[in-house]
């Protein structure tokens, strides 16, 4: 899948694949840190996993440098299998997230541990004439020589005698590079180098260490969960979560067009909201329609993704949408204005503030619009308990079981909570999350039969049964069934939901209070 | 009701007295025992007499050499029998490796008396008792030191950053060469400690050499106890002590333990 993803991008460089990852996994005890992926780096590429931490990325990394074996799957450099190759026999090198220096040795020793233990093969011509090659260690001469270059690309001439711990952490950084790349790596992995340093180094050394990537030639594979990071530095990034890829592609690629609702959150800010295609590019959310440049089948729930510096704030009724202005935060370059239109808050990027309290239009071009498919299976809203104990969601009332939200809990006679604790709990008002699958929901004719009511938008037979969306009037809630009964659009129905398949889960806000 | 107010200085005035009482006031008395000797009318002269007599002495001299002797060998065997045995505990990916450290510490916790006796019927038992003095008097202050020499060295190489060893990995070393040119030397914290930790009380632990040598061997202890108690010259006795702790401060020199070392200061010199 992933393969499909990289060849669909247009990667800067068409040079030979120096890395192919097939298949692999790491399982560690019973947690699986790397789940299945296929990946591959073109030989001088700048090329950045990134990712949340616990995503696997430095898993990954620590598989390409040896570090870590593979649970299953190979790991192939230059075509060859090295899945079991011990790390000093890779023609890999590291730069750890702590730089790890050896503090016994100072600067000179540190930078020159690699070349001391290198053999290189050298041809000798012997008496007769005859040439013979014998693995040699590098001379003393030559030692000197490749440390002090090292040492000058990262711009520490002279300081071979300091001893580890005189230097700064910016420093400690640029020993740790000169030690990996002394050693004229094939590939140069760097697990979150930058890091431990400030924001203002952080930054000279993003640049620093592209032009180091320009100038050596080597690949770079680079492991960071900075997203803008991996936007500044790399030329193709590898987007992970939990073990497994995102999306591969350019920083443009995944900035302008990222795969899933889970990219676009991570790389860059971005408004999410929940949409359903009502017609050919056009998708509804917010309560009106867009039109859009994706296209997906008519009626199908989309996540859709606007960029704030993709939204133009507008006069108030010139708008596609409308709303009042919340909140203003100063952000340096651009304000940060997020405007409260219907249910929903937009943020929106703009050099132009606006003043709290304001109502002003929000225009969306079809062009800042993204929709991605949504991984759909089963009915999610936004709901509240309400003072009877029962849930509020999608235009309607629910009955159902709230001693769910904590276990152990039990309902006394005047409505309270009690807790596995003891504790007495008044829940009226309790925001809640609710999820109730497809195949829980039945439909009917008798409008005051269900909690709520609406009108059949959508039937699609799915081989065995149909899938019917049932549209609320008052705020367009969908609900999603599967049923086998034959029913007609435009039917106005009413929902049934038995109380046991409502599942509730608190908000995390309700939870830190 | 008034609340009690304590100022740092305050609060140090316990462990003053306690370091005055029980480390400054002896110290001077051994030093001015050292250099007093008895004089003609039979009072108290200043005198280099006991530190030329101990230096003249082949007795002494001998006594001291064997001691020496005795604590390097010993010290030398605990650091090759606790090294790979500490070294295989860190390294040991064991869930219950802790139990397994207690195992090797829990002689400590048993009467040194008790032990040492019991090792001495051993040895009589296979009949090293009373023929074997010199490798009784070793295999007794092994025996005895080892943990102090397992545990500096388990608490460096447990607490040893894994990354150093990847990364000698990752520039190219193999098992070996990472471990003589990382492992070994980033664990010299932990091995000092133990040197000092063993090498010293071998110099003077008595006990073990009386008891499993059956009074053959005499150590520097040894001598000390008997100026002290048997001949009645605390003169003598103290100038032995205070050969005995020059030794020591000059084996911590030589051994680097007073350098300032991070990693010491980690918890690496447990004692």
């Amino acid at each position: 899948m992933a393969e499909n993803k990289n060849d669909a991008m247009n990667s800067p460089s068409k040079a030979e694949k120096i890395i192919e990852i097939v298949g692999a996994s790491k399982i560690f005890d019973d947690t699986v840190a790397v789940d299945n992926i296929d990946l591959y780096v073109r030989k001088g590429e700048f090329i950045t996993f990134l990712g949340p931490s616990g995503c696997g990325k430095t898993t990954t990394l620590r598989m390409i440098a040896g570090f870590d074996i593979p649970t299953s799957g190979k790991i192939l450099l230059g075509g060859k299998d090295i899945t079991n190759l011990p790390p000093n026999k890779r023609p890999i090198n590291t730069v750890f997230q702590r730089y790890a220096l050896f503090p016994h040795y100072n600067i000179y020793d540190n930078v020159a541990f690699g070349l001391k233990l290198k053999k290189i093969p050298v041809t000798y011509v012997n008496a007769k004439g005859e040439t013979y090659t014998k693995m040699q260690k590098l001379t003393r001469r030559e030692i000197d020589e490749k440390v002090k270059n090292a040492l000058a690309v990262v711009d520490l001439e002279g300081f071979e005698k300091r001893s580890v711990s005189t230097l700064s952490g910016g420093q400690q950084q640029r020993v740790a590079i000169a030690r990996a790349i002394v050693n004229e790596p094939e590939i140069l992995l760097l697990d979150e180098p930058l890091g431990a340093l400030d924001l203002k180094m952080r930054k000279e050394m993003q640049i620093e260490l592209k032009a180091m990537h320009k100038k050596l030639g080597i690949t770079f594979i680079y492991v960071t969960h900075d997203q803008e990071e991996a936007l500044t530095m790399s030329d193709t990034i590898v987007v992970m979560k939990d073990g497994q890829i995102q999306q591969i592609g350019t920083p443009t690629a995944i900035y302008n067009e990222p795969a899933n609702a889970f990219v676009a959150n991570f790389i860059g800010d971005s408004n999410l909201f929940n949409g359903t295609m009502v017609g050919k590019m056009s998708v509804r959310f917010c309560n009106r329609n867009f039109k859009c440049l994706d296209d997906f089948a008519l009626h199908e729930k989309v996540d859709v993704v606007v960029r704030p510096e993709d939204i133009r704030m507008t006069d108030a009724d010139k708008g596609m949408l409308k709303g009042e202005v919340i909140s203003v935060v100063f952000k340096g370059v651009h304000y940060e204005i997020t405007v409260k239109a219907g249910k929903t808050e937009v943020v929106v990027q703009s050099t132009e503030s606006r003043n709290v309290g304001d109502v002003i239009g929000l225009d969306i071009l079809p062009d800042g619009i993204h929709i991605m498919k949504k991984e759909f299976t089963v009915n999610r809203y936004d709901g509240y308990i309400t003072k009877r104990n029962t849930v509020a969601f999608g235009d309607g009332e629910f009955e159902c079981d709230v001693t769910q939200l904590y276990p152990g809990s039990l309902l006394d006679e005047e409505g309270y909570l009690v807790t596995a604790d003891g504790e007495k709990l008044d829940l009226t008002d309790t925001d809640v999350t609710v999820e109730v699958g497809f195949t829980d929901i039945e439909i009917s004719d008798d409008a005051d039969a269900g909690g709520a009511r609406g009108h059949i938008v959508s039937i699609i037979y799915k081989g065995d049964h149909y899938q019917v969306i049932v549209r609320t009037e008052e705020n367009e809630e969908d609900f999603v069934l599967d049923t086998e009964d034959l029913w007609n659009e435009n039917d106005f129905v009413s929902v049934k939901i038995p109380p046991e398949k409502i599942r509730l889960s608190l908000k995390q806000e309700a939870k830190q209070k | 009701m008034t609340k009690l107010r304590f100022s740092r200085k305050q609060l140090c005035i316990p462990y003053a007295l306690f370091l005055i009482l029980f480390v400054v006031f002896p110290m001077l008395m051994i030093l001015f025992y050292a250099f007093t000797g008895e004089g003609a009318d039979g009072g108290l002269t200043f005198t280099f007499a006991n530190f030329a007599d101990f230096f003249t002495s082949r007795a002494k001299l001998s006594t001291l050499l064997m001691s020496i002797t005795i604590a390097i060998i010993s010290t030398a065997i605990c650091l090759i029998i606790a090294y790979p045995l500490a070294y295989i505990l860190a390294r040991s990916n064991l869930k219950r490796k802790n139990v397994l450290l207690m195992i090797f510490i829990m002689p400590m916790w048993i009467n040194f008396v008790l032990r040492i006796t019991a090792l001495r019927e051993l040895l009589d038992l296979v009949g090293l008792l009373g023929t074997e003095n010199y490798l009784n008097t070793i295999i007794g202050m092994v025996y005895d030191f080892l943990p102090f020499m397992l545990l500096p060295l388990y608490t460096t190489l447990e607490k040893l950053d894994k990354s150093y060893l990847e990364a000698a990995a990752d520039l190219g070393g193999n098992k070996f060469t990472v471990f003589t040119r990382v492992t070994f030397p980033l664990s010299m914290p932990g091995v000092i400690s133990g040197i000092t930790m063993v090498f010293m009380p071998s110099m003077t632990n008595y006990v073990v050499s009386d008891t499993l040598s059956n009074f053959n061997i005499t150590i520097l202890g040894k001598l000390i106890d008997e100026y002290f108690t048997t001949y009645d010259n605390w003169h003598m006795g103290s100038m032995i002590s205070i050969i005995l702790l020059v030794i020591i401060f000059l084996t911590l020199l030589a051994t680097g333990g007073f350098k300032e070392d991070k990693s010491n200061a980690r918890g690496a010199n447990l004692w």
